[in-house]
């Protein structure tokens, strides 16, 4: 993956990943072991879409809960040098979640039921609203433990976990550092907007003076699928996506790539999260031709079956050939980021957004790009850095980078977020 | 500009909540007295000193004599914990000597110049012996009351001085004059802005925005000469404008002078300052052409403030804990703000980055939040 590849051969990709020396893959067992969900059984999504997920648990959920319709996701910024406060933010935090996940109100008194002449402890935009659920997964950006000064104002730098730095830039990036980043995040996914919006919304409040929102996204669509349950969604390119994604049904696969263990440390049962705002380049990709938009991701538009097969779940291959071509083009996105050729994999979890329009009259559109991963490093960085010459990148442009570490799940009525790490 | 305080209590029923009768205070400025005073305590202020005859006294009426023999315009100030007035004078003129009346019970209080008429001030400690008064909930509650009608009519006597000041110069045509006063005058007018809207039909006159009137009405006030002065820099058509503001000022001073604020009132009107400048100030809306809504910032944030002291008594004894977090916080933010303190007044909106403006907005958030939790504390006593 080295800046000297002009032109990416084939050969080598399948030289690499076949010895094995490109990461953690071997090609031949790419298919087997990063899964394809079987195919054709994409019925309801898991649990109902109203009912409740389990909030406590070995893992956060949120990871590989069935990906809901919905997300509200916020980084906040610590605005104190106050430890104590910032765990007092952790535990109300954690009680809140433990409730509003539940389908509770986030306080104990509740939206309607306190004094007349006090601010009620829940907003109360959730009433009447089933959990649709809702879960909650916090996660610790690398400022938390070092500013970017180098601060340590927690006390915590030397528990700061070695996968845990920022991202290196990337070629085309086009980050704003007001968008990127964030001591702390939370993010909020549900199958009814309200429901994410007002779990964040809270959390917010509950946080008064101790930490900042630093910036939040909406995402109105998954554009994932993290279960052979579900449909796969398609994206705002019109594009099925997701389908080879990891899934829920593969523990073994998630252990391997997506969970942290045996490091001994706090984040053992946790994952890394990095989030990138991709903004699509909508205007130019509707007035594409049906052939270039499949050629630049290496699936029927239709089908989602990749160029030279015939269904959705087909396994790609990289040596079918159309009237002499390779029919999955090797600048293909689906070509550069899969498994085999980027030797890796992380559990994608993103939403599509559109906040509004960008006063040229075109969409502010794009995806909310989530992934989990064991370590950021191997997972996202090694794939976006396989994807220097994805044909998409003409397409798309990254407004937002974050990185964070998801401690593990909060087991028992007294643990609560980050107990490990602050504990 | 927001909902009325007049109305935002009409279903209570609790006996403690009737509007207090006017009552004394300790201020000359109101006029009132509280007893005769048997001493006549000398202060002796200056740019850099405020020297007090004593700082120990009797418990009892205190007359204090303050001469000025500074440069700058000062204030003085008697607070007792958490900077709660007891009493003050405000505008003493270079060479000028004022009187303040004022009864302390037994306590700890600090004597307080403010030359230039900003920041902490000089201070020194008063302590003051005698038996101390052991007042109950309810007296505390209705001690408030008082305590705050003190302080607004400290705050309406110079504004209304610096009304006049300011519309003279307009009259006059001295832009740069009334530029320099546009924000000292609005600093009394914002500090007792939950006084003045009660007032509902004054308060759209005196501090409407450009777009707020209905249909057929005029843009009035301080903010069309606002327009004028910064704008156009040209105020030959102001006189009619000036001429009314300071009418409506004066009646407004009138009114606020006799009325006392319930201590719900009170509670609800500290946290609807801080909301003035969650929205108006943090945003730059408020002083649009001037640009000076830091002084109105700094302004909702003080008389924020004094109605939270004029409860203090009262809340220490009902939540310390909530007392002890609204202090923090008060004083975080006033640290925020005083980074754009510039001279003796403060940096313009539009030179603050959005960084910067953050930093105020999560302060004012996170008091706001705890400021939020008075009412109910009021409430239930």
């Amino acid at each position: 993956m080295g800046a000297e590849q002009g032109g990416l051969s084939r050969r080598r990709f399948f030289g690499v990943a076949g010895a094995g020396t490109a990461g953690v893959l071997a090609a031949g067992a790419a298919g087997g072991v990063i899964g394809r969900a079987t195919a054709d059984e994409p019925a309801a999504a898991g649990a109902g879409v109203t009912e409740a997920v389990a909030f406590q648990g070995a893992h956060q959920a949120g990871i590989v809960t069935p990906a809901q319709d919905r997300l509200h996701f916020v980084a906040f910024d610590v605005l104190t040098d106050d430890r104590d406060a910032l765990v007092e933010v952790l535990q109300a935090w954690t009680a809140a979640a433990r409730r509003m996940t539940q389908g509770q109100d986030a306080g104990p008194i509740g939206a309607t039921a306190g004094s007349e002449y006090a601010p009620p402890d829940d907003t109360g935009e959730a009433i009447d609203l089933p959990p649709a659920g809702l879960t909650l997964t916090v996660g610790f950006g690398p400022t938390l433990f070092r500013t970017a000064e180098g601060v340590d104002r927690f006390g915590l730098a030397d528990r700061q976990p070695a996968e845990l730095t920022e991202l290196p830039a990337f070629p085309g990036d086009a980050l704003d550092p007001a968008i990127s980043g964030g001591d702390v995040c939370v993010q909020a996914c549900a199958n009814d907007p309200q429901v994410a919006v007002h779990a964040i919304r809270n959390l917010s409040r509950l946080a008064a003076g101790v930490l900042g929102v630093r910036w939040s996204q909406l995402g109105f669509g998954r554009t994932s699928s993290t279960s052979s349950a579900q449909a796969t969604p398609r994206n705002l390119f019109g594009f099925k996506d997701g389908t080879d994604n990891l899934k829920a049904e593969q523990p073994e696969t998630l252990d391997r790539f997506v969970w942290v263990s045996g490091t001994g440390s706090w984040m053992d049962g946790g994952s890394y999260l990095v989030s990138r705002r991709i903004r699509m380049r909508i205007e130019p990709w509707d007035t594409s031709t049906l052939i270039e938009q499949e050629q630049t991701i290496g699936r029927k538009k239709g089908s989602g079956a990749p160029l030279g097969q015939r269904g959705e779940f087909d396994p790609v291959d990289f040596t079918a050939q159309v009237d002499g071509e390779f029919a999955v083009p090797e600048t293909s996105h689906v070509f550069l980021a899969h498994p085999t050729n980027s030797g890796t994999a992380i559990l994608r979890r993103g939403y599509s957004f559109v906040d509004g329009s960008d006063g040229l009259g075109r969409l502010d559109a794009g995806l909310f790009f989530i992934c989990y991963q064991s370590a950021p490093e191997t997972g996202f960085v090694q794939v976006q850095r396989n994807l220097r010459l994805d044909a998409m990148n003409e397409y798309v442009q990254h407004t937002s980078s974050a990185v964070f570490a998801c401690p593990p799940g909060v087991q028992g009525p007294d643990d609560w977020w980050g107990r490990a790490l602050f504990g | 500009m927001s909902t009325p305080l007049r109305n935002a209590l009409a279903a209570t029923s609790l006996a403690t909540l009737t509007l207090l009768a006017a009552c004394g205070g300790g201020s000359t400025d109101s006029g009132s007295t509280a007893g005769e005073a048997s001493d006549d305590i000398a202060v002796a202020a200056s740019d850099d000193t405020c020297d007090v005859a004593t700082s120990e006294l009797e418990a009892g009426t205190h007359q204090f004599t303050v001469t000025n023999s500074g440069s700058k315009v000062t204030e003085f100030y008697v607070y007792a914990e958490g900077d709660r007035v007891m009493a003050e004078v405000e505008n003493i003129a270079p060479g000028v000597a004022r009187e303040l009346l004022v009864e302390l019970p037994a306590g700890d209080y600090e004597t307080v110049c403010k030359p230039g008429m900003v920041g902490d001030g000089i201070r020194n400690a008063l302590v003051v012996s005698g038996e101390a008064a052991q007042l109950s909930e309810d007296e505390n509650l209705q001690q408030a009351g008082e305590d705050y009608q003190r302080y607004v009519q400290s705050q309406t006597g110079a504004l209304l001085e610096q009304t006049t000041a300011f519309v003279e110069a307009v009259k006059a045509g001295d832009v740069p004059a009334a530029q320099a006063l546009f924000p000292v005058a609005r600093t009394y007018w914002e500090r007792i802005e939950p006084v003045a809207e009660s007032f509902g039909d004054l308060d759209p006159l005196i501090d409407g925005r450009e777009g707020d009137q209905a249909e057929g009405e005029d843009f009035t006030g301080f903010h069309r000469i606002e327009q004028a002065l910064w704008e156009t820099g040209d105020v030959s058509d102001m006189g009619p404008y000036a001429d009314d503001l300071l009418a409506n000022v004066q009646e407004i001073v009138a009114r606020a002078n006799e009325v006392t604020l319930d201590p719900l009132q009170l509670a609800n009107g500290a946290k609807a300052l801080l909301d003035e400048i969650a929205t108006g100030k943090i945003t730059g809306e408020e002083d649009r052409y001037s640009h000076t809504d830091l002084w109105d910032f700094a302004a909702n944030l003080e008389g924020s403030e004094a109605a939270v002291q004029a409860l203090r008594p009262f809340l220490e004894e009902a939540d310390p804990e909530l007392v002890g977090e609204i202090d923090e916080r008060f004083a975080a933010t006033e640290a925020e703000l005083e980074q754009y303190r510039q001279g003796d007044g403060w940096a313009l909106h539009d030179t603050l980055t959005e960084d910067q403006l953050r930093g105020l907005s999560d302060s004012i958030t996170a008091l706001s939040e705890s400021v939020s939790q008075v009412a109910a504390v009021v409430a239930d006593q």
